[in-house]
């Protein structure tokens, strides 16, 4: 009988081929340990190339989930579980291991063969080298295989249900239910009943291998966290800022039209928007990314709510464009989920090297919005805040996201649908101005009072047939204008039409209020930020944390904020944009800690650098 | 925003489609005829102005907008296709106009050009070709000869130009025809068969830009040459051009050339099919003008029906939204299959 002993969290990490459907795998189980009701937050990892040569070290593909009784910020910095499909898996992934872990590997794929694509001299599961873990060689695809036997399904068919099998056995291991994976499979192999049985079965006899075998002593269970009251799902960022954009349109009452060019990350949001017409959402897959905005634009210009989606390399190109529109000053949400660059650079891996890009990417003053989310589910409600500000202040909007978060999933608290912003707008209608000699007139240009925005006059307006271009214009009647006073007025005003947007103050975590060094971050450090925070003060030590969700404009109250601490350190997945940035704006000599590796910061090397800080200030 | 376009109340009139800004273009411009052709073609559409809406790129030519009381965007160089792709998608109601020019829409703006004709967008576009970049005062353009002297080829241009119509016929355009911008008469025809189209219509307008680029369509508008080198095509009719119908069009090999007409049967001389379903043939009536444009058809080439892109689009979103309001569903789109309640 094998005992069961209580865990507070663990990290899993699932490796194996590009092949061997571990992002499918991980999903699962994500899923199983959701309706379990333990907090998680996951992160997958595949190669840039679709199929590298199967069983070698590129083609290694792994997702990794971090499950706690607690709420938890990270997927975790080290999996304390790795399973191995293969020895390509094993090799890649050994070095982030600690001591101690535990390693499942299928041991059939162990060959020669197989070892000599990797360069291991030895088998590893014969020497020593692995003999710090804990490790079960379990022989995956013949027991899978042989659990088949009696399936009218072919002998490659049956080895591929191998992942199954597998998840079935940590599913054992961990205490996770497997009926939401039977019912997923049933559904997913619908057309063919007898694969879906398959699967089923090679689930089972994972689950049923783990409880009669004498290797596996010990079964573990995370007990649920206690998260605030609600419904929930988990979603990953890409979904949740592909709902956020529908439910804008919805709560704006205005049909949303999508310009996009496919790129990884950001190709994900293009497919799934383009599946809700439904929602009066129109997608189209242009010629280019200049395509792909312009006609956002146009939409934008016709009085739906225009968005682009794209990654560095494409946002760049989009550039000329988002000028345009800030001349315009028309709305448009322009998305860039953030990969490593420069170029092609790490197409799959994250970086935050995009902001200044955001901020000053473009020619002349052209000052736009930028709002970025901080976790996978905020994706949908920054989304949201992009398209309330495009919309309010007629401005095109950059909402910078990343691969971290575009991938990564965590539970969603599903919000109340009425509960969201009113984003109503109105068109203009008829005229706005009177001449002195009494005339009524329409003037593209005149701006509300408060919040500078000109009206949204759209083509098929009876009466307001006006023209806008490129061309400087002169303020209230938008006619073409060389006059340099006129330019320097206008300059001015667009710059003072950003900087009015309302954003709400910077809210600054100091439980103790003791703390003299703060930590400020924007973006998905927000995870790793967090939790190396969270241990410092388990530590006994003080640190204040807050984190920027709009870095145009900044908060009202951040210069106060920064004023307030002996040190601000800025952890950044680039050379230190915003650490720039606030030196300019506001004088501070921040603290910058910066790094490139394509990966998020795990939380244990925040943890050194802040201490560090903390105990010199 | 209703797919019907409704009529105005008063027939319009040219003066209608005059907007309050001072035209500037150089003297003698060939923009200017072309614009007063567009005001006073454009009545004939029936529509209300604010119907009407002409997105430009950048160029002498895409300062057109300014100068008409419709809706217009004067946008950045060659992306006018683009915008106006988002624009027509989106709003079925208007009639959109693309103003551009040989380097706006053959150059920079290629790319883009040749996606909308691909996709058969609901744009009428309309290409002042003066074989020169006249905004950014006389450089060599993809009309332009090869060995064209500019200000930036002093040597002579070592680029082989554009056919702008064979060009748009390979990217599967739907709608193709030329004309002048010196006969008034003949460019209102091409408009009113650009016009009622549907889906994109591809207009090059032959222009003259006495600045730059002076008499460049000269043979074509001469009296001592026009007739011998102008083609004017008529749908249905037999291609015969030249003083008292001298010379034909007959096929030869894969493609056209031009015969004397006493020299050949009259049942060999073409006769124009602007409908014809194949390209080829339109393809081969766009290179019987060289470079020389010696023998230039003008008129339709190619008119034939194909589904549009916009409209195709709008008809999925709307057969999404058949069975009524999807805002209900919001909830249940964000809910999922797979959700947990904590209590
Ligand atoms: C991105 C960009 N590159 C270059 C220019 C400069 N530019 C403006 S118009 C033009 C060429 C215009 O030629 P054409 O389209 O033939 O128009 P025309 O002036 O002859 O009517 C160029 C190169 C620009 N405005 N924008
Ligand atoms: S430069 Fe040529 S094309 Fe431009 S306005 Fe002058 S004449 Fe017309
Ligand atoms: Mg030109």
């Amino acid at each position: 009988m094998n005992t069961v002993r209580q865990l507070d969290r663990v990290v899993i990490r699932f490796a194996g081929d590009s092949g061997d459907g571990m992002q499918l795998t991980g999903d699962r189980f994500t899923a199983e340990t959701a309706k379990l009701g333990n907090d998680l937050s996951t992160l997958p990892n595949f190669p840039a190339e679709i199929r590298a040569p199967a069983g070698t070290l590129p083609g290694v593909s792994s997702f990794q989930i971090h499950f706690a009784d607690t709420d938890i910020l990270t997927p975790g910095d080290a999996p304390g579980v790795l399973v191995a499909m293969n020895p390509a898996a094993l090799k890649a992934n050994l070095p982030d291991l600690p001591g101690g872990a535990t390693i499942v590997v299928n041991s059939d794929e162990f060959t020669a063969r197989n070892l000599k694509k990797v360069g291991y001299q030895a088998n590893p599961l014969e020497d020593d080298s692995l003999e710090p873990y804990q490790v079960h060689a379990v022989p995956l695809t013949s027991l899978t295989i042989e659990a088949l036997s009696n399936f009218d399904i072919g002998k490659n068919e049956a080895a591929r249900a191998k992942n199954m099998f597998a998840l079935g056995l940590i599913s054992w291991l961990y205490s996770r239910p497997t009926d939401t994976t039977e019912a997923f499979i049933s559904k997913k192999f619908a057309a063919r009943p007898e694969l879906a049985q398959a699967n089923i079965a090679a689930l089972r006899a994972g689950h049923a291998y783990g409880e009669t075998t004498e290797s596996f002593a010990v079964r573990y269970e995370v007990p649920p966290a206690s998260l605030q009251p609600g419904t929930y799902r988990n979603i990953t960022g890409n979904l949740a800022l592909a709902y956020g954009i529908v439910a804008a349109g919805v709560r704006a009452k205005l049909p949303v039209f999508l310009g996009a060019y496919p790129i990884t990350p950001a190709s994900d949001i293009l497919h799934e928007l383009s599946r809700h017409k439904r929602f009066g959402v129109t997608t189209f897959q242009a010629e280019d990314e200049i395509a792909a905005v312009g006609a956002a634009l146009g939409a934008s210009y016709g009085g739906a709510l225009g968005v682009t989606t794209s990654s560095g390399p494409g946002i760049a190109l989009k550039s000329e464009t988002i000028s345009l529109a800030v001349s315009l000053e028309l709305p448009l949400v322009i998305v860039d989920v953030q990969r490593a660059g420069p170029s092609t650079g790490l197409p799959t891996k994250t970086e935050q090297a995009d902001l200044m890009m955001a901020l000053y990417g473009r020619h002349g003053e052209a000052p736009i919005a930028v709002v970025a989310p901080c976790t996978p589910a905020d994706c949908f409600d920054a989304a949201i805040e992009a398209c309330r500000i495009a919309v309010t202040y007629r401005t095109p909007v950059m909402l910078l996201s990343d691969g971290y978060l575009a991938n990564g999933s965590e539970p969603w608290r599903l919000p109340d649908v009425s509960a969201l912003p009113d984003l109503t707008v109105e068109f203009a209608s008829g005229p706005n101005h009177i001449l002195d000699d009494g005339t009524e007139v329409f003037w593209p240009y005149k701006r509300d009072p408060e919040t500078l925005a000109r009206p949204w006059a759209v083509p098929g307006t009876p009466g307001l047939q006006h023209r806008i271009g490129g061309l400087e214009k002169r303020d209230g009647t938008g006619d073409i204008s060389y006059d340099p006073a006129n330019h320097d007025f206008m300059v001015r005003t667009r710059a003072a039409r950003i900087d009015r947007i309302e954003v709400p103050d910077v809210v600054v975590e100091d439980p103790e209020g003791e703390a003299d060094v703060l930590v400020l971050g924007w973006g998905s450090t927000y995870g790793p930020i967090g939790a190396a925070c969270r241990a410092l003060r388990q530590r006994g030590l003080h640190i204040a944390q807050a984190h920027l969700r709009h870095l145009n404009p900044m908060p009202a109250n951040l210069a106060e904020v920064l004023a307030g601490y002996k040190r601000v350190v800025v952890p950044e997945m680039n050379l230190g944009q915003l650490s720039a940035v606030l030196r300019a704006r506001f004088g501070v000599d921040v603290v910058a800690y910066n790094q490139v590796r394509g990966l998020p910061f795990t939380s244990q090397e925040l943890e050194t650098v802040l201490e560090e800080v903390v105990k010199n200030v | 925003m209703s797919d019907k376009l409704s009529l105005p109340i008063q027939p319009l009139k040219a003066k209608d489609f005059k907007s309050d800004q001072e035209v500037r273009w150089c003297p003698g411009c060939g923009d200017y005829a072309i614009l007063a052709a567009v005001q006073s073609f454009l009545p004939e559409l029936g529509m209300e102005r604010e119907r009407i809406c002409f997105v430009s790129g950048i160029g002498c030519s895409s300062r057109f907008p300014y100068y008409l009381n419709t809706y217009g965007m004067h946008s950045i160089h060659g992306r006018a296709p683009a915008i106006a792709t988002g624009l027509a998608t989106s709003r079925p109601d208007l009639s959109v106009w693309v103003v551009t020019g040989d380097g706006d829409a053959l150059s920079i703006g290629g790319n883009h050009l040749i996606h909308a004709l691909r996709r058969n967008v609901n744009l009428k576009i309309l290409l002042f070709n003066n074989r020169i970049y006249g905004l950014t005062k006389g450089q060599y353009s993809p009309t332009s000869e090869t060995g064209k002297i500019t200000k930036s080829t002093p040597y002579g241009s070592a680029d082989a130009p554009f056919n702008p119509l064979s060009l748009v016929l390979g990217a599967e355009a739907s709608f193709v025809a030329r004309t002048l911008d010196s006969d008034r008469k003949h460019l209102q025809e091409v408009l009113r068969a650009a016009a009622v189209h549907q889906g994109s219509a591809f207009v090059e307008i032959y222009q003259n830009c006495p600045i730059f680029n002076d008499d460049a369509f000269e043979v074509l508008k001469s009296p001592e040459s026009r007739d011998e080198a102008l083609i004017r095509l008529v749908h249905g009719e037999p291609i015969v051009f030249g003083p008292e119908g001298r010379h034909c069009v007959v096929r030869n090999g894969w493609g056209l050339a031009v015969a004397e007409t006493a020299d050949v049967a009259e049942s060999d001389i073409v006769v124009h099919d602007s409908t014809a379903a194949d390209p080829s043939y339109a393809f081969a009536l766009s290179r019987l003008s060289g470079d020389s444009l010696d023998h230039t058809p003008i008129g339709v080439f190619r008119s034939v029906r194909r589904d549009t892109y916009d409209s195709i689009v709008r008809q999925q979103v709307s057969d999404a939204q058949s069975d009524g309001a999807a805002e209900a569903e919001l909830a249940g789109l964000l809910t999922g299959s797979d959700t947990w309640t904590i209590l």
